[in-house]
């Protein structure tokens, strides 16, 4: 008797513990975050004199009302809606043809080239950047949006996907579809297309967020201020850091920027998580 | 429409109509159409680039022209640069600072978070939350953690009178700050990945080990690490994969400084190629880089093939 009541005392000490080691982590994961917050609501000056008037009143909007202010924000967070957006819809067009063709389609070498796409997907971006960019200097493409979308066309990733997907609905569906006379665009557009929904939304919100925070790319094609991206044309006013735009201002941009991707992230959590854990696994 | 579709093909296939439905699987070239448009991108932007990143990385070349062959001259200055053997260095020194941590912490999370609570998933919300931040975000954050007077640690270390370690300008600091920051970005992952493995685990195991008595320990060691083995491999080399091509919060964090001591590979490409143009030296390095990813990249192949499909 004695001994159980022992084992379940020392349970419920090792769940305590854990459960302290947790809430440490996750005040790590926070307390940063709650500090940017903090110093986006202070007048700089107040700041400089004592970091710990984060702590107490007089709060400030004037670092949001100067972020809004500062125009070029609005430009970058134009030009990352149109790159994420046209290579999101872009990618979920190729992906979708490709993967319909790879899993339901016979063609002379489809094997081969299957096998030379997944091979696509071993190859890491610095392998292709430093041709990629000479390519497209000769094309004249950097500064330009479709500079900027382009590349990640080029992606294996949603057509594997893609594949997989079509694979695992029954054939019988097209099959019958074949018998009523039906094309195989029809097929493809009336029949199939529709059933891979929840695929399209998984890979279309990965591709997004992926376009969205990419930073190598945008940072060695867009090099005029106007044509940046928001991850690029933040990293650009962080340079002279503590200095001269003041450290709530940067603070604000940077609460400005992560806001929305992080609501965006609480309405689509399942997806997300779905998306990038299949990535990471393939 | 689909209930029609869904209806006709049992009754037509027991008609015996096997013929047309053989027909339909026969190669056909113009079934190339719906592959052709992405194979398009993939050779032109990929393929292509790849084979002439190759092919420049044995020429000394700058933007516009491809210039002189040089063998293997490029490969000879990489190995005489100090400045790359450097990286290199930095390279593996970052991947052994955040890889095992990241694994184990992610383990420890899963293992204390895979329960049916709203707590539990509240917790695993916020702890995968960081990752869909972009590295500018990333950095900046941990840039103000860091940064002295103003800085969250350094207001911390002041309430008991201390000094905060210089995570950014200390030569021996700088790379475990910026490994610190990588590893609250990337937490989320492994700890996704752990829990889903751990979900696969049946449950029927855990109920005869509560009937044998096992405690919490046993049960532990006996069962459930043991069924995530593999998984436990795969966080690894993924994480291997992944912090191999550190740059970004590298650059923002410390440009590569203090003395090259936390430039990565991917930096010292960039600084290569795009800032000095020398980009024939810059293919090389990237192929190095290549080569050791691919290595990682198989080892993973031959993870997930091995043992099932589970994968």
């Amino acid at each position: 008797m004695s001994a159980t009541a022992a084992s379940i005392k020392g349970r419920a000490f090792g769940d305590h513990l854990l459960l302290a080691l947790v809430i440490l982590l996750s005040i790590v994961m926070i307390a940063p975050v709650l500090w940017v917050i903090g110093l986006s609501l202070k007048d700089n000056t107040e700041l400089m004199a004592d970091p710990n008037s984060v702590f107490h009143a007089p709060y400030t909007l004037k670092n949001y009302i100067n972020t809004v202010g500062t125009s070029s924000v609005f430009i970058w967070v134009r030009n990352s809606i149109i790159v994420s957006g046209g290579l999101t819809l872009g990618t979920l067009i190729l992906s979708s043809l490709a993967g319909y063709g790879f899993a339901r389609l016979n063609f002379p070498g489809r094997d081969v080239l299957f096998v030379i796409v997944l091979f696509g997907l071993a190859v890491p971006e610095q392998a292709v950047l430093v041709a990629r960019h000479q390519i497209f200097s000769m094309l004249k493409f950097h500064n330009t949006y479709q500079g900027l979308i382009l590349p990640g066309l080029s992606a294996p990733f949603g057509v594997f996907l893609m594949t997989q997907y079509f694979k695992a609905i029954p054939k019988e569906l097209d099959e019958a579809a074949m018998l009523d006379n039906a094309s195989r665009l029809r097929i493809f557009w009336k029949v199939l297309l529709p059933l891979t929904l929840p695929a399209q939304a998984t890979l279309g919100i990965f591709t997004f967020l992926g376009a969205w925070n990419d930073y190598f790319w945008p940072l060695i094609s867009a090099t005029k201020k106007d044509m940046f991206t928001l991850t690029v044309g933040m990293a650009s006013t962080q340079t002279n850091f503590a200095q001269s735009e003041g450290i709530g201002f940067l603070m604000a941009q940077a609460v400005f920027a992560g806001a929305p991707i992080l609501i965006v992230y609480l309405f689509f959590q399942k997806y997300i998580v779905t998306a990038v854990s299949g990535a990471a696994v393939r | 429409m689909a209930d029609r579709l869904a209806m006709s093909p049992t009754a037509t296939l027991a008609v015996g109509v096997r013929a047309p439905t053989a027909d339909i699987y026969a190669p056909q070239w113009r079934n190339v159409i719906f592959v052709a448009p992405f194979l398009f991108f993939f050779t032109t932007l990929l393929l292509f680039p790849l084979l002439w990143g190759m092919w420049l990385s044995f020429h000394k070349a700058d933007t516009f022209s491809s210039g002189n062959f040089v063998g293997l001259g490029n490969y000879a200055r990489l190995y005489h640069d100090k400045v790359f053997l450097q990286s290199i260095w930095n390279t593996f020194y970052f991947v052994l600072l955040t890889v095992p941590t990241l694994a184990l912490i992610g383990l420890f999370l899963a293992l204390c978070l895979n329960r049916r609570t709203r707590t539990a998933a509240v917790l695993r919300t916020l702890f995968f939350s960081s990752s869909v931040l972009s590295v500018t975000i990333v950095t900046l954050i941990w840039r103000i953690v860091f940064i002295p007077n103003v800085g969250l640690l350094s207001t911390i270390y002041g309430w008991f009178g201390a000094t905060a370690p210089a995570f950014i300008s200390d030569p021996s600091l700088a790379m475990v700050g910026i490994a610190i920051a990588t590893i609250w970005w990337c937490i989320g992952l492994p700890m996704m990945l752990f829990l889903s493995a751990l979900q696969q685990i049946p449950q029927d195991i855990y109920e005869a080990a509560a009937l044998d008595n096992a405690n919490r320990w046993q049960t532990l060691r006996s069962i459930t690490l043991p069924s995530i083995k593999r998984t436990f491999i795969l966080v690894i080399i993924i994480q291997i994969v992944l912090q191999f091509q550190l740059f970004g919060q590298a650059w923002l964090m410390t440009r590569g400084g203090p003395n090259n001591l936390t430039k990565p590979i991917v930096l010292y490409i960039y600084d290569t190629a795009f800032r000095r143009w020398d980009l024939g030296l810059g293919a090389a390095a990237s192929e190095i880089l290549f080569i050791l990813i691919l290595v990682a990249a198989m080892a993973q192949y031959l993870v997930t093939r091995s043992r099932g499909d589970q994968a």
